[in-house]
This record gives structure tokens, sequence and C-alpha cells, in this order.
């Protein structure tokens, strides 16, 4: 089996929206509360490398990338989750499973406003402490 | 011009301020100071304490943090202390004057006395702002 | 546990106070805990992406930071390829792999030239600094600035290597192969730098992998990963080359890491050099349509990760930028817990921070219990201790260079 193959296998139904747009990048999506379980699978069974999280304000609400590297092949799994809640999105923070994702959880709170419930250390990374609140750089107000 | 002044065409201590560069300007100070231009032969010199400091030399946009951390630094420093803007960001900002983070641009914290532009200004036009900055402090001293 | 709160001052910058950034917790001498502050450098540039065309922005990106600034323009026409399927003529992709390796190759020298002068070996950053310049002179010649290129675009590259250029070009890199001989056994073997920088600011296998670091940091540690290797842009699956692993994860085998990796940048020119085709620098672009492209590069520092989305407009809707130093940043947390305050300066210039690209950081608050310490301080200390291990080292040599105290 290869590795997108392990991954179907593993998640079943919970992984859909497959897309493979260029040869080595894969787009798929869960949905919030299987996040944990997903980074877990690709993290510590799969053995990929955490690239970084993107967060986008859209239309349609808060979208989050996870980006994973499978550095045996050079392909990029990238997971995608929609927080459709824009007044408050709340997910589970994957800093737990590994440290690599403290800051740029920290940063997508501070940026977009998106709460990550379980991070060991929620506080400004890049913006003065009195920045002020609800006041987020990169959300689209229209 | 008094003593100090005088005393400052001669031998300038500089104390490199970084606002919030993209360190290509502090890359291009520090040359200054190796084997090809060697300013150090001029008596210019950096300094670790902006007590010790003629010269303020800064880079970079400055953003809410490194506002007051440069105002405080020149209030710190003992006068005259005159001040060189260096780089097209400490100039004027360039492309990072809409930035949600930067407030205002280096001369509305601090008096600055010598501008040198360039992204990055080449060693060799740094050389010549401060070659032009002593020229201007020589001829105040003549009034 | 009685804590003596140190507050160094911008470390990374020898020469440069500003801004502060790290908070050392030590007992004694040794480090307990680091409190690691950004946000000195944070200049909001993700965000004025947005307002950018598409074609704007490598100059904008161009300055996330000084000495890696062809990585991000490459990374984020990388992305915007991948997302529009553009296909790059053959020539461009070739002079892009030249000026990323020139790049690394003055990266890697500058930083040879810091950690020198951290250490107290100021001519190694006399002498790392003087073989810079003539690498700086190429892109001079061959770009028309000595920094900040503005060479890539989407599609291709926006100027071309005249021909006349070509031999410049060789002779640089024919002088400064015995140049890096020269820093090789200079650094390699001297017993007090090998003595300095053997098991300071150590980060092993697992750490590097549970803190996802890139780059020669990764590399140092054993985890042998190397985006042009791994997933190829430009035509680096044409070139051969060797990926520099070392195991220990040591600042000795970051050193050496990067010392080698000079090698193999000269190598990998030289080949360019020889395969250059003729022909086109650049694809004829339209639009950009609407949908995601992810670009990476294998910046001196590790990968360089740009995420672009696109609808259709010419301004992107979303450009993640990540720089390979906010990954290795953030594995400071273990490298330098344990050592003592005069490895601190060494372990964290050692993963050859971008502040400028991860985000610096910020003021401390003093308190009645805290001793305050300035970068100059940190270098000092570190400057001493190689001093130490100088005097430990020639008092415990007889004439002929070999230990009488039995260490070999």
């Amino acid at each position: 089996m290869n590795i997108e193959e392990k991954i179907k296998d593993a998640l079943c139904s919970r992984a859909s929206g497959w897309s493979r747009h260029s040869p080595k990048r894969v787009y798929f999506s869960v949905r919030k509360e299987d996040i944990l379980e997903t980074a877990k699978l690709l993290f510590k069974e799969l053995g990929m490398r955490f690239s970084i999280a993107s967060a986008t304000d859209t239309p349609q609400g808060i979208e989050i990338l996870y980006h994973f590297s499978f550095d045996k092949t050079g392909e990029i799994f990238s997971i995608r989750v929609l927080l459709e809640d824009k007044k408050s999105p709340k997910i589970d923070s994957i800093a737990p499973l590994f440290p690599a994702a403290e800051w740029i959880e920290r940063e997508m709170w501070e940026l977009l406003g998106i709460e990550f419930s379980g991070h060991p250390n929620l506080k400004h990374l890049l913006l003065v402490d009195d920045w002020p609140a609800g006041k987020y750089p990169l959300r689209h107000e229209r | 011009m008094n003593i100090k002044q005088k005393a400052l065409t001669k031998s300038l201590f500089a104390y490199h301020a970084a606002t919030s560069p993209c360190n290509n300007c502090d890359i291009e100070i520090l040359d200054l100071f190796t084997p090809r231009h060697d300013v150090e032969r001029f008596g210019i010199t950096l300094v670790g304490s902006v007590r010790h400091a003629d010269v303020l030399v800064v880079t970079g946009v400055p953003n809410y943090k490194t506002k007051e951390k440069l105002k405080t630094l020149y209030e710190q420093a003992a006068k005259p202390c005159f001040v060189i803007a260096v780089g097209n960001c400490a100039c004027g900002r360039i492309m990072f004057r809409d930035s949600y983070n930067s407030p205002c641009p280096v001369d509305e914290i601090v008096p600055v006395d010598a501008y040198i532009p360039g992204c990055p200004p080449k060693p060799e036009a740094m050389i010549a702002g401060i070659v032009k900055l002593i020229e201007k402090l020589k001829k105040a001293e003549k009034k | 546990m009685s804590h003596k709160v140190i507050i160094p001052i911008g470390p990374y910058h020898p020469l440069q106070e500003e801004p502060e950034f790290f908070r050392l917790y030590v007992d004694g001498e040794k480090v307990v805990d680091i409190d690691i502050v950004l946000g000195y450098v944070h200049r909001g540039i993700e965000e004025l992406a947005e307002h950018k065309h598409f074609d704007q922005i490598p100059f904008l990106v161009e300055r996330i930071c000084g000495i890696c600034s062809t990585s991000h323009p490459l990374a984020y026409v990388n992305a915007v390829e991948d997302l529009a399927k553009i296909k790059v003529p053959p020539r461009a992709l070739y002079i892009r792999i030249i000026i990323a390796e020139l790049e690394r190759i003055h990266s890697h020298l500058l930083w040879l030239g810091l950690a020198g002068h951290f250490i107290g070996y100021n001519t190694v950053w006399m002498w790392a600094w003087k073989y810079r310049e003539p690498v700086l002179d190429i892109f001079e010649m061959v770009t028309g600035n000595r920094n900040h290129y503005a060479m890539m675009k989407i599609g291709g590259v926006r100027r071309d290597i005249r021909d006349q250029d070509l031999p410049i070009l060789k002779k640089t890199l024919d002088e400064l192969a015995p140049a890096v001989d020269m820093f090789h056994g200079a650094v390699m073997d001297d017993p007090v730098i090998q003595a300095r920088l053997k098991g300071v600011g150590v980060l092993t296998k697992q750490q590097a992998i549970d803190w996802c670091v890139v780059g020669p940091t990764a590399r140092a540690s054993g985890v042998n990963i190397d985006i042009r290797r791994d997933d190829p842009y430009a035509a680096y699956n044409e070139l051969s080359w060797n990926v520099i692993v070392e195991k220990d994860g040591d600042v000795f085998a970051k050193t050496k890491v990067r010392i080698l990796e000079l090698y193999e940048s000269i190598n990998i020119i030289r080949q360019c050099l020889h395969k250059l085709p003729p022909g086109e620098i650049d694809a004829d672009v339209k639009d950009i349509p609407a949908g995601e492209g992810i670009g990476r590069v294998e910046a001196p520092r590790g990968e360089c990760f740009h995420y672009v989305k696109s609808d259709g407009t010419n301004r992107p809707v979303r450009h993640k930028i990540r720089a390979p130093s906010y990954m290795n940043v953030a594995s400071n947390k273990v490298s330098v817990i344990g050592g003592t305050i005069s490895d601190a300066a060494l372990t964290l210039a050692a993963v050859d921070p971008c502040y400028c690209c991860t985000e610096r950081v910020a003021v401390v608050k003093k308190s009645d219990n805290q001793k305050i310490l300035n970068g100059w301080d940190l270098v000092r200390l570190s400057q001493k201790k190689t001093q130490d291990i100088k005097k430990h080292i020639f008092v415990n040599t007889d004439i002929r260079g070999l230990h009488t105290d039995g260490h070999g």
C-alpha cells in the first residue's frame, strides 16, 4: 500500500475531499473533531514531518490546512479542516502530540482568533502583549 | 562646535540599533569592518553600549515593539549623539508603510541627521554617507 | 532550587544589542530553562502580500530576509507555478540553481565568520567574510545587486547570465575551493575548536524529529532530509551531489555539515555551468487561475515553505510563509538547556537563526532578582571559555603536541 492508501485505510469515511492537483501535493478534509487522531496517524504512525499549518479566513469559515511532509517520497499531505463558527472558531491543539506545533498555533490564535483547546502556552507570539483584543490582522473584514 | 563634536569628526563610535530589519543592511554594516572595506582605519568602530556611542546607526522598519526601544535608546545616549538612518526601510519604510504592525517611520521617533538610502546601501555608499555627515558637522563648526 | 534570571540582549548579532530575544533561567552556571520571545521583526508581510499583485510579491518576500533573499522568492514562484501548472524553461531552471547555490555559499561563509567571532577566532571571521566578497561580486555582476538579487519571477528568471560572465564565475569558484580547504583544515582539525564545539548544544535525533527541525540543524542530528533531493525543484533532479549528514547533533556537527556543504555547492554550480542549456529564460504567463499551490526550497537554513491560494483575481487570497528558522529556533528550547551560560550564545547561533525570517524577540522587565547580560557579555563569556580551553590544552601537551595527561 502506498502512503495515500494507508491514510484512506486508517481513516475511511472520516477523510473526504481527496485531491491530488499535482504529483506531490495531496489535500484531504477531516472534521475538526478528528484532527488529533489524523495528526497522530500522520506524525507518529506514518513518520511524516510537520512542515507548518496555514489558516485562511474564507466566506464559509476559517479554513486550517495542516501540512505534513512525507520526506521519503517528497509528497506533502495537507489536512483541511473548516471551522464554520467564525465568531469563536475552536479546535483541539495538536501541540501535545509534538512540540513543533506550539508556535504556529499561537500565531494562528493571535492573527486569526482561533482558540486551540489544550494548548500549553496560548499567548502572543509576534504581536505586542497589549494588542487590542478582537482585532485579528489576517481576518478579511468586509 | 565644542571639543566633543570636534572629537567626533575624528573617530566615530557607532551603536547599531536595528528596529525591524531584514538584516541585509545589518550585514552590510558589519561588512564595513571586514578586510575589503575596513572602516576601522578611519577610526570608526562599533560599541556595545549606547552610552558610549557618538552615532546611532538605525536600520529597519519600526514596529510597535521596537518603537519604544528606539526612543529609549536615543534618550540614553549621551548628547550630542547623531543618528544615521541606513537603508530604505529606515529612511522611509518603503513597502512596509502599509503594514498593520508599523506605526511610523524612524524620523518620527528620533531626529535623523543623515539618510543613507539603498536596499541595502553598498558599503561604499555607507562610507560616503558617514563622510557627508562628518563634513556637515565640520561646516556647522565653522559657523 | 534558587533561580537567578539572566537576560541576554540579542546574542544573535554579536555587535548588535537590539533586539533582545531570550530569557535564560540559570542555576549557578547551568541553564535550566529558556523563554524564547519573538515579535521584534514582525512586519506583517503575509497580510501585505494579500494586497499585492502576484508579480509584485517576489520583491516583497525577498525582503523577509537579507541573507536568504533568494530562497523566499524561489519558494513563492514554485508555489504559484505549482498552482497554475506553469512549465519553466530549462535555462531558467539552471540559472535558478546557480543563484540558489551561490546564496548557500555566501550564507554558510557568513555563518562561519560569525561563529568564529563567537568563539574568539576573529581571524576566521575576517577570512570567511573576505572570501564571501567575491561571491557578492558575482551577484553584482549577474544581477546588479550584492544582496536582494530580484532574480526570480513567475515562470522563469528576470535576468540571464551572459556568456562573458561565465569565465569569471568559473574563476571565482576555482579560487574559492582552496579557501574552503583552508577553513576545513583550520576549523575541523584545530584541537581547541574541537574541544570548544564538541558536545555543546546537542540536539538528539529524536528531539530533531519532535521539533520538526530542518536543514543543516536536522542533518547534523542524523535526520537525512534535503528538499533538493526529496522533492526536487528547478533542475536538481538532473544533478548529483552528496547530502551531508552527521550524527552527534552538537555545534561541531553543525559546523562540519555547513563546511562540507560548501564543497557540494561548488560542485553543483560547476555541473550547472557545464550543462547550462541555451534558450528562453521565462515562460509566457497569462493569468493565475483559482486554486492553491505549495512551493518549497532548501534554503541555506532548511526548508522554506510557501503556500499560495488564489481565487482567479490578480492578488492572492492567502500567502502563508514559513521560513526554516521558525522550526529551528524553537528547538533551542531543548538544546540550550543543560549547557552553561558561556555556551548559550554559541548554541543559539548554531542553528544559524535568521530572526527576521522567524520574528525576533522582545523586551524583558527588570525585577530584583535579575542580573542583566547583554549580547557583548555573552560573546565575551563564550570567547573566555575558548581561552580557558586553549590554556588547558597547551599546558597539558609537550612540544610535540601530544597530550601528557593521557587524553588523546
